[in-house]
């Protein structure tokens, strides 16, 4: 097709390059390439800077798995257009998103309730509701918290219900048993036997996508680390390929090497911990005190690198905040993952072994391929379906351009249940550690910014000046959880006319949803925690 | 069964030795700030500029809103003479939130809750954790208080699934608009007395989301507040330090290490 835009990931173009289509064609096109495998990595509207600026631009990046690229249309949408969903089930809640940030109607929507229950991102367009300013003075400190919220809550809104004789309905959530985030389950059951199950999220929304705007911020880089607080890596590391990218920043060889330290020890901790937890939700205590455990020592080791269990400052726009300093350092490391290694087999086998397990793991919360691909799945939950979908092999970037990620079991054995994940997790594992171990024999030597004047350099330089005008940028990077996509488009200004996040769990909360039908409620837990999705990267 | 004695014997007893024996923290751990104030240039205000939260002030003194802070560690590397920088020590917690803000000589540690208090909790206390806003990082670092590393279970601390078997809450996040509600029925749910503490600089001033509408800068605004716990996620040894100061486990002044 001429007039095609194509990026890869981690590029940049001039918006000008970005084809605008007639809202027809653009429907058309998008049906067409999802139609030839391709997914929607994000669909998003830009808000208006001024009163009266027109209809609302809409923005589609369509990944291309087989061929590694990325391709970015946009359209314009006046107060109603006809739904993609009908036709593209994968653009089911981007419809629903834009439709709650920017008060535009898709028609035909099976399903348009609220996202997030959160207020528009921005109006004053043509023909669009205002943007519903709720003041900037912390929303009323001396609210009671008893009273309720003006604009409905994810809990207390329209449910689908199912009627006839011997259903009935179970309402779990916002607050869960557990150390967990909020969200709210809501359950069409008949007798123990799940029909249909309905995730109202929102509760954790904080206004990061409206706070990005105009940026980037002096917050901005302290605001992504805290999108979703179990991936900050991954998070900063899409954030800093956009503004490596915009800025036309080299990174240094050792700063990606180390970018990749972090974000494996991610996958490695969380991995863990998820396989102790479905060990924890079969009553199987040893795997889960032990992978509970050594979770912690994974850590630990990003604590090593960067002093934060949680790799908090260690990704920065052009480089990273800590360097494997010392021959000792390093040798720690190593040490660790050699002992988590022994650790986490020892652990795990005993999963395999059990026969108790695996009866609970076996057939429970299936999800189709057919499901999978509809839905556009991605990350473990993707791969447990067969699908061989991974940024870090479609769409290498950084250290992963250098050196591959060793490949998934034959897909034939990936059937889709929580033993599925449970074995996608359990491969992954030992493939990020031979990944890591094999990396750390041979770190690339050098620095670590490149930036002038060492990593403190970035102070305020990645804020203090404008970013060029008038582009696009688009960063994927494969987290834990999956993709991560982040996407900005920046203003004449050269400030963020919308940044953009897709967190993995933005696609895969529909995956829970599929995986529960026709299961005993009995085994939501067990289902959900194959997912563990996130909360408060959905909500932002 | 042999197979999973066998794996017990390879993964070993792993419960740390601390409060008994000193802890051992990642040497790089943004704990508790030094501040040389020899060598501060007093007032030139670069450590001020560099942080993204407005944590930092400047009145005659430096002084470190802690319940702000989110230990980035961005105001040390400003600072031109290494007057201001992260030791790990990780005591941070504090009872009051004006104790979080600092001078040179530090948060004022938490006391021990009062006679009467301590005789009812001192030997037993459960919490019901509410994240309202939390990014999962300080839910992460409570969570393994409860693994076998720290054996919360060993100081008679125990995080419990419903607001009506908790002695209080520990709440984490800005509070958000769409929690406000959920978070105040949850303490409604617990039985008085009962006790509010604030894990992160979310939970205590809004973190990085402070002043968004969204939000509600914390959670001091709508409960009363016992214990604040400081970090952006604090680590668990700062979490688990500020619970048994408050149950009077630990001496005032016990040194860390
Ligand atoms: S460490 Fe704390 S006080 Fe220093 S710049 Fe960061 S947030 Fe501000």
């Amino acid at each position: 097709m001429s007039g095609t835009c194509l990026l890869r990931n981690g590029r940049a173009t001039t918006l000008g390059r970005v084809p605008r289509l007639a809202f027809d064609g653009f429907r058309a096109r998008v049906l067409e390439a999802v139609g030839e495998g391709k997914r929607i990595a994000a669909l998003f509207g830009l808000p208006a800077v001024a009163p009266g600026a027109g209809p609302l631009p809409v923005f589609a990046v369509l990944a291309d798995d087989a061929r590694g690229d990325l391709e970015v249309l946009s359209t314009e949408v006046g107060p109603r257009f006809q739904a993609l969903t009908p036709d593209c089930p994968q653009a089911h809640l981007f419809e629903r998103e834009l439709a709650e940030q920017f008060g535009v109607v898709p028609e035909g929507h099976p399903w348009p309730r609220p996202v997030r229950f959160q207020p528009p991102l921005g109006g004053g367009r043509d023909g669009l509701p205002e943007a519903a300013s709720r003041g900037t003075a912390g929303a009323g400190q001396s609210d009671p918290p008893l009273a309720g919220s003006p604009r409905g809550l994810p809990g207390v809104a329209d449910f689908f219900r199912l009627e006839g004789e011997g259903v009935h309905e179970v309402a779990v959530g916002p607050v869960h048993a557990g150390v967990i985030e909020p969200g709210h389950f809501r359950f069409q059951c008949h007798g123990e036997d799940v029909f249909h199950l309905e995730i109202s999220l929102g509760y954790q929304h904080r206004g990061i996508e409206r706070a990005l705007l105009g940026g980037p911020h002096p917050r901005t880089l302290f605001q992504v680390e805290a999108i979703a607080g179990d991936t900050t890596v991954g998070h900063t590391t899409a954030y800093a390929q956009i503004i490596e990218t915009l800025r036309g920043w080299t990174v240094p060889p050792r700063a990606e090497a180390l970018r990749a330290v972090g974000l494996e020890l991610e996958r490695l901790a969380n991995h863990t911990g998820d396989l102790g937890a479905l060990a924890g939700d079969v009553g199987f205590l040893p795997t889960s005190a032990f992978c509970g455990r050594i979770r912690g020592d994974f850590l630990n080791l990003s604590a090593l690198l960067c002093g934060s269990r949680l790799g908090r400052g260690l990704v920065r726009p052009g480089g990273v905040g800590y360097d494997l300093d010392t021959e000792e350092r390093l040798q720690k490391l190593i040490t660790g993952l050699e002992r988590g290694r022994a650790d986490t087999r020892s652990a795990i086998q005993l999963l395999w072994e059990t026969p108790g397990v695996m009866a609970r793991f076996e057939r429970t919360g299936t999800v189709s391929r057919e499901a999978c691909r509809a839905l556009g799945l991605v990350g473990p939950a993707a791969r447990a379906c067969g699908a061989e979908r991974d940024v870090r092999w479609n769409f290498p970037a950084g250290q992963y351009a250098r050196s591959g990620v060793p490949p998934l079991p034959d897909p034939e054995l990936r059937g889709g249940d929580v033993l599925a994940r449970a074995v996608v997790r359990a491969t992954e594992i030992e493939n990020s550690l031979r990944f890591l171990l094999d990396l750390l024999a041979r770190l690339p030597g050098g620095g670590v910014t490149g930036l002038a004047g060492g990593s403190g350099a970035a102070v305020g330089l990645e804020t203090g000046t404008p970013l060029p005008p008038d582009m696009l940028a688009v960063s994927l990077v494969e987290g834990w959880r999956g993709e991560i996509c982040h996407v900005a488009v920046t203003d004449a200004r050269g400030t963020f006319a919308r940044y953009k996040v897709v967190d993995p769990s933005f696609h895969n909360w529909i995956g829970l949803g599929m995986a529960l039908r026709n299961q005993q409620i009995s085994d939501f837990p067990l289902c959900n925690k194959s997912f563990n999705l996130s909360y408060c990267g959905f909500d932002l | 069964m042999f197979d999973i004695l066998k794996a017990r014997h390879h993964q070993g007893f792993r419960t740390i030795g601390w409060p008994d024996s000193p802890a051992v923290v990642p040497d790089r751990l943004r704990g508790r700030p030094v501040l040389d104030e020899a060598a501060c240039r007093m007032g030139c205000r670069a450590c001020l500029d560099a942080c993204p939260v407005e944590a930092l002030t400047w009145e005659g003194a430096l002084r470190m809103d802690l319940g702000r802070c989110l230990f980035c560690g961005r105001c040390a590397e400003a600072c031109p003479t290494g007057a201001l920088r992260f030791g790990n020590d990780f005591r941070l917690a504090t009872r009051r939130r004006e104790d979080l803000v600092a001078g040179r000589d530090g948060p004022r540690l938490a006391a021990a809750l009062d006679a009467e208090m301590l005789r009812v909790f001192g030997r037993s206390l459960q919490f019901r954790q509410v994240s309202a806003g939390g990014c999962n990082g300080c839910e992460v670092d409570i969570n393994v208080l409860t693994t076998v590393v720290f054996d919360l279970g060993r100081f008679g601390l125990k995080i419990v699934a419903s607001p009506r078997h908790a002695d209080g809450l520990i709440v984490t996040g800005p509070v958000t608009e769409n929690m406000r509600l959920a978070v105040g029925k949850t303490f409604e749910g617990v039985p008085p007395p009962r006790l509010v503490v604030a894990v992160g600089a979310c939970a205590i001033s809004g973190g990085p989301f402070r002043g968004h509408p969204e939000q509600h800068d914390g959670v001091g605004g709508l409960l009363p507040v016992d214990l604040y716990v400081p970090g952006c996620p604090p680590h668990p040894l700062t979490i688990l330090d500020g619970l048994l100061r408050l149950i009077g486990r630990l001496p005032p002044e016990t040194p860390s290490r």
